[in-house]
């Protein structure tokens, strides 16, 4: 652990800025769970070798993180070094536009038979770990 | 063309890290995740903000919560994650999107802090979020008999008490091997009552 963490954060100009490179908007136009995994697709790739202007820079960087390694939003949103909502904005907007595959996790807030199968996957995978 | 080149459902899961500050949430990550920890960050804006602090800056109107948290891929399309809480208890409206969905949560308690990890017992309790109590031994420090501990955070008899070493991955992995145990064994509860 590294040392305490501050308690006077960062001054308000930086922490608002990330918004700009999604022009203001800080609703994304779907909702994507932190843990939702996001894979570029064959649209998406083409596109980012495609240098298109635009949104260009980010949606290149997703693109080439998420290209044959499913990544999640707090992944994507940490190498980025972006905040969470910023990236899921973005995500969101390229989702939109076919460029990614957004594969949304399994909830266990039910108690249904796929969370259950699920569980025993995750428990066979952890005792092999 | 296909945009989902895998076959089966590509999906995720997450477990939820809490405890005090210190208590060893991101050396218990680091020990199992198959990536350094990563750290993510989540902007609140003035909207959310009730008790904190903003004296000493005017005007203040946004906060940054930093979490920590590591990747375990279990197969090829089922990922699992580690999600470490915010250290500090004001936070809570990330702690709603951490819990959503989560199978469950690890509650790291060191029991010289004990009183630290209240909060989190208290809002996984609230929210029904299955969770078990992991006592870091740190090094040297004094073995504590999980039922005294069970008794000092007057818990239920049926969420497991377990003792374990942060830094070790064996240690971790049992840690969350129980934890996925007890809530398969609350579903089947469930299931045949």
């Amino acid at each position: 652990m590294t040392a305490t963490l501050p308690d006077r954060e960062e001054p308000t100009g930086a922490l608002v800025r990330p918004y700009a490179v999604t022009r203001g908007r800080t609703r994304p136009r779907l909702e994507i769970a932190i843990e939702a995994l996001v894979e570029t697709t064959v649209r998406g790739r083409d596109a980012s070798t495609g240098n298109r202007g635009g949104h260009g820079r980010e949606h290149q960087h997703i693109a080439t993180l998420c290209d044959g390694k499913v990544q999640s939003l707090a992944e994507i949103a940490a190498r980025m070094k972006l905040p969470l909502g910023v990236a899921r904005v973005l995500i969101a907007d390229m989702a939109a536009d076919g460029l990614v595959a957004v594969y949304e996790p399994t909830s266990f807030d039910s108690n249904d038979s796929v969370g259950t199968e699920l569980l025993e996957r995750v428990l066979s995978g952890l005792r092999r770990l | 063309m296909s945009q989902r080149p895998n076959t089966g459902r590509v999906t995720s899961a997450k477990i939820v890290i809490a405890g005090g500050f210190g208590v060893g949430k991101t050396t218990l990550v680091g020990s199992v995740s198959e990536i350094t920890p990563l750290t993510t960050e989540a902007i609140m804006t003035s909207a959310g903000v009730g008790v904190d602090d903003t004296r000493q800056i005017p005007n203040k109107t946004t906060t940054t919560v930093a979490m920590d948290f590591g990747r375990i891929s279990i197969d090829r399309d089922l990922i699992l994650y580690l999600f470490g809480t915010p250290g500090q208890t004001r936070f809570w409206f990330m702690w709603d999107e951490l819990v959503r969905g989560a199978i469950g949560a690890v509650v790291m308690v060191d029991t010289r802090r004990l009183a630290d990890c209240f909060a989190a017992i208290d809002f996984f309790e609230h929210r029904k979020l299955p969770y078990l109590i992991a006592i870091n031994c740190f090094d040297g420090m004094q073995y504590h008999d999980p039922n005294d501990v069970r008794d000092a955070l007057a818990i239920s008899h049926d969420v497991p008490v377990v003792t374990c070493d942060a830094r070790n991955r064996e240690s971790t992995k049992n840690v969350l091997i129980s934890l996925v145990e007890y809530v398969l064994s609350m579903r089947r509860q469930r299931v045949g009552a």
